[in-house]
């Protein structure tokens, strides 16, 4: 059989994706009247020049980490989890009440227990859809993403009417205690010698995301459950004729990634703003699904694809900071990586194989 | 080769279709390579060749869903180019697919005339056409209810439907793909039948088929295709099947099944009053008892859609049914949470599904992945209580593949990778090799190869010999017959009736195959 090596399909297809969303991305940088190359240079400076530009690109890369991997898990099952927003919206209100509701006396154990409420909030959140879709055959995505709307209206109510402290003028939960204060990378750095700017957001969750990435490869392509839910997602029939039981793939699959992308909260909302406040998720649930989609649903793949997001979410608020091109081309450059990098794949892939063919040829 | 001759060509007249090194390749795959063959006019000619051979792409290039890479085509001598399927109408070629392109819902008369309305208004042409009709069904025994819907008709008859939207196209040339697949014994005849009439009117008719005993009866000269060239064409009544056969896998087979009498022992399975309603409410299986020992093979002919797939599903634990199956004397589970493809193999049942590539296998896993499906809670495939053991299951593949002979034999070639009689051997290998005491086959050797097809008769004499139950489900009647035991026939969810391999015959089964019991006049 003549297909492309392994490692051209998973590695130089997305590149060259990537690529030619940034020459695309150039041009209508041109249009807008300014440099590329300038603007590509202050991109790369703001984002990855400085360790205060590192804290935000991490920062924004562990949320993405966290929603990639699980619009991933549930894809593995051929689930369109669309429902990440919600589910690390609703995340967020675990980690809140787990803060606000014990008296913590240091970060640790209210990280493990904040991290333990926001996988039950966000996988009973997207447990409702998963229910709905194995019992009467209700479409994921159709339901997932009204539960996104759901959420954020409970999450409005929440905070206007019940946990906003009394005398507040702003819909938010009160601070969490000091004591669950999360080590910022800057203090987890500093007793290795390694001084990291003290302004960047990222965090101790950051490691919780790459633990997260490692237990989810292991759990894919290494458990019992992980090779049912595989072939549930490449064929029904066929896992049915295994004896698998689609409820309980669904189930899983959804539980596991709802539990995943509502985990993203111990990043924004117990690491970043320790506290609860409205839209916390800041569309970091959508982003995940083009960060699946880029990552190819692998765990390596989806840290990667989270760091360009992170770099491009970071780089882009240098750009509109310094230049005329506003913060809203970042959103351009985003629908061309997702462009070329997913939809358009084809296209990158047929000539690639074209040549691959030609250079076979031509050897033997 | 001796039996290399020039394709019947007629003194002075010029060949139907004349092919002048045809070559066209699908990336680094040839699919054909430099072919050149003549059809004379009037004549039954037979293209023969295992899966992958190259006859479709042949016959794809004729009707111009391909381009040929190069060559040239020729029809009554002159060339032709043929770049969509409307220049091989107007070139006179009509072609009979293996799966039908008529529209269900519409009458024969709309199917006939559609894309050759010839005009804003139906009326006319629907009269003209129902005036040809009438013409073709009194020359060549084609007789249809020209106003029944496509859907009220069976295969035979859509069949027929086909066949008629050619002629009414003014074809000369008739290509048939596999045609006799879908067909029970009779309705073949029939057939034959109609393309002996068509011959004598001076049609010309290529018939493609993977069935030797047809090519025998019906075809004037063969063409035999291996790899993507055509090895040999030779005149129908100067060979013999067994040599057609060596000329397509390319060294010597054996198209008898050598074994010995069954020496049957205690009943394994025993199904009693089995029902299944399918969710549309159509009664799919009614009333079927059955047993099989242990040391047996029990053939279950039918043409297919009587209901053996909803039999073969019920015992493998997909479907739900009513009634009652014993395992060894055991009462297994029907419905519920116990009635699933797990329960089932831990009961002693193994299964290779009619459909590998939908049910038996998944085609995007690599070979050893599949090699674990349905027996991924094994306790050899664990590592410990959490993980399982991706190693083990690889040399586990790696012996299972060597057995079986699976070529190539590389356990992480993806699955899709295989042909399909190693995908299928990939599937016995997997079942056989758990060692169950009941074994449900369908289709064992449909898409597979010549070659293939001894090896999986041989296994599943050997695993028969070995003591074992073995349920056989089959729509070629040839493997039933050399097979089985016993043989039952189904029609309509229910069974006709039961016969012995050597003390009954094709014509006998077909009958029954065909709903009509012989036993009762």
């Amino acid at each position: 059989m003549d297909v492309l090596p392994k490692w051209v399909d998973t590695v130089i297809i997305p590149l060259i994706g990537v690529l030619i969303s940034l020459i695309f991305s150039g041009i209508i940088i041109l249009l807008i009247g300014e440099n590329p190359i300038d603007a590509l240079k202050l991109m790369i400076t703001g984002a990855l020049g400085s360790t205060y530009g590192w804290g935000y690109t991490l920062y924004y890369a562990t949320n993405f980490i966290f929603t990639g991997l699980a619009v991933s898990v549930a894809f593995h099952a051929r689930m369109f989890n669309i429902g990440g927003e919600g589910q690390a919206a609703i995340g967020g209100l675990g980690v809140a009440i787990v803060c606000l509701s014990f008296g913590w006396t240091h970060w640790f154990p209210a990280l493990l227990a904040a991290t333990l409420g926001a996988a039950i909030f966000g996988a009973l959140w997207a447990a409702i859809p998963a229910y709905l879709q194995g019992k009467y055959g209700s479409h994921i995505v159709i339901t997932t993403i009204m539960f996104n709307f759901i959420a954020a209206s409970l999450l409005n109510y929440l905070l206007v009417n019940v946990m906003r402290p009394t005398g507040s003028m702003d819909p938010a939960t009160q601070k969490f205690p000091e004591a669950t204060s999360l080590p910022s990378l800057h203090d987890m750095l500093e007793p290795v010698g390694i001084s990291f700017s003290k302004a960047g957001p990222a965090n101790i969750s950051f490691l919780i995301a790459l633990i997260a990435c490692v237990l989810v490869w292991i759990f894919i392509w290494h458990t019992r459950l992980g090779y049912q839910l595989r072939a549930y997602g490449h064929s029904e029939s066929a896992a049915k004729y295994a004896g698998i039981k689609p409820f309980k793939i669904i189930m899983i699959s959804m539980l596991i990634s709802g539990a995943l992308a509502g985990m993203m909260a111990t990043n924004n909302v117990m690491g970043e703003a320790e506290r609860l406040i409205m839209n916390s998720t800041e569309g970091a649930g959508f982003i995940g699904i083009a960060v699946a989609l880029m990552g190819r649903s692998h765990p390596l793949g989806v840290l990667l694809a989270a760091l360009l997001f992170g770099f491009l979410y970071q780089g882009g608020a240098e750009l509109a900071m310094w230049t005329t091109i506003p913060r809203e081309l970042i959103v351009v450059i985003q629908a061309l990586v997702i462009l070329f990098t997913g939809a358009l794949e084809n296209m990158v892939r047929a000539p690639l194989n074209w040549l691959w063919l030609k250079s076979r040829r031509g050897t033997s | 080769m001796n039996e290399k001759i020039k394709g019947g060509r007629h003194n002075s007249v010029a060949p139907s279709i004349e092919l002048i090194n045809i070559s066209k390749a699908f990336g680094a795959v040839k699919a054909n390579s430099n072919i050149s063959m003549q059809i004379a006019q009037g004549s039954i000619h037979g293209i023969i060749g295992e899966n992958g051979a190259g006859k479709s792409t042949l016959m794809s290039i004729l009707y111009g869903f391909y381009k040929a890479d190069k060559g040239d085509i020729l029809i009554d001598g002159s060339k032709v180019n043929i770049t969509d399927s409307k220049d091989a109408i107007n070139a006179g070629i009509g072609m009979v697919f293996q799966h039908f392109k008529l529209v269900e819902n519409f009458t024969v008369l709309e199917n006939v005339i559609l894309g050759v309305e010839g005009g804003q208004l139906l009326a006319p042409s629907i009269s003209k056409a129902r005036k040809d009709l009438r013409a073709l069904a009194k020359e060549y025994e084609l007789n249809v209810d020209p106003d029944a819907t496509i859907d009220s008709l069976g295969v035979g008859l859509r069949q027929r439907v086909e066949i008629l939207k050619a002629l009414y196209r003014k074809a000369r040339i008739l290509i048939l793909d596999e045609p006799t697949g879908v067909l029970t014994p009779a309705e073949a005849d029939h057939l034959f039948r109609i393309l002996n009439n068509l011959k004598k009117e001076g049609k010309t008719i290529v018939f493609i088929t993977h069935k030797l005993r047809e090519v025998m009866e019906i075809t004037d000269t063969v063409s035999v295709m291996r790899q993507g060239e055509m090895t040999a064409t030779v005149k129908t009544s100067e060979t013999s099947p067994s040599s057609l056969a060596e000329l397509m896998v390319g060294r010597k087979v054996l198209l008898r099944v050598e074994k010995q009498t069954s020496a049957p022992g205690n009943t394994t399975l025993e199904i009693n009053n089995l029902n299944v309603i399918d969710n549309q409410g159509v009664q799919r299986l009614e009333d079927i008892s059955l047993s099989v020992r242990a040391g047996e093979i029990l053939g279950i002919a039918g043409v297919a859609g009587n209901g053996q797939s909803e039999l073969l599903e019920v015992l493998g634990g997909i479907t739900e049914a009513s009634g009652s199956i014993k395992i060894n004397g055991k009462e297994i589970a029907l419905r519920g949470n116990e009635a699933n493809g797990q329960s089932r193999r831990l009961q002693g049942i193994a299964h290779v599904p009619e459909d590998r590539q939908h049910l038996g296998l998944i085609m995007e896993f690599e070979a050893w992945e599949n090699i674990a499906l349905g027996y991924h809670n094994s306790e050899d495939y664990q590592q410990n209580r959490f993980l399982m053991s991706n190693a083990k299951i690889k040399t586990d593949a790696i012996r299972k593949m060597e057995q079986f002979d699976v070529r190539p034999n590389n356990v992480t070639l993806s699955t899709k990778g295989f042909s399909g009689g190693n995908q299928q051997k990939l599937v016995l290998s997997r079942e056989i090799e758990r060692n169950p005491d009941l074994l449900l086959v369908g289709q064992p050797t449909r898409g597979v190869d010549i070659g293939a097809i001894e090896f999986i008769h041989q296994q599943l004499i050997r695993l028969r010999d070995a003591g074992k139950a073995i349920l056989l489900v089959s729509v070629e009647l040839e493997e039933i017959m050399s097979l089985s035991d016993r043989i039952m026939v189904m029609f309509d969810g229910k069974i006709m009736g039961e016969k012995t391999p050597t003390e009954t015959n094709e014509k006998e089964l077909g009958l029954l195959m065909a709903g009509i019991n012989g036993d009762t006049n």
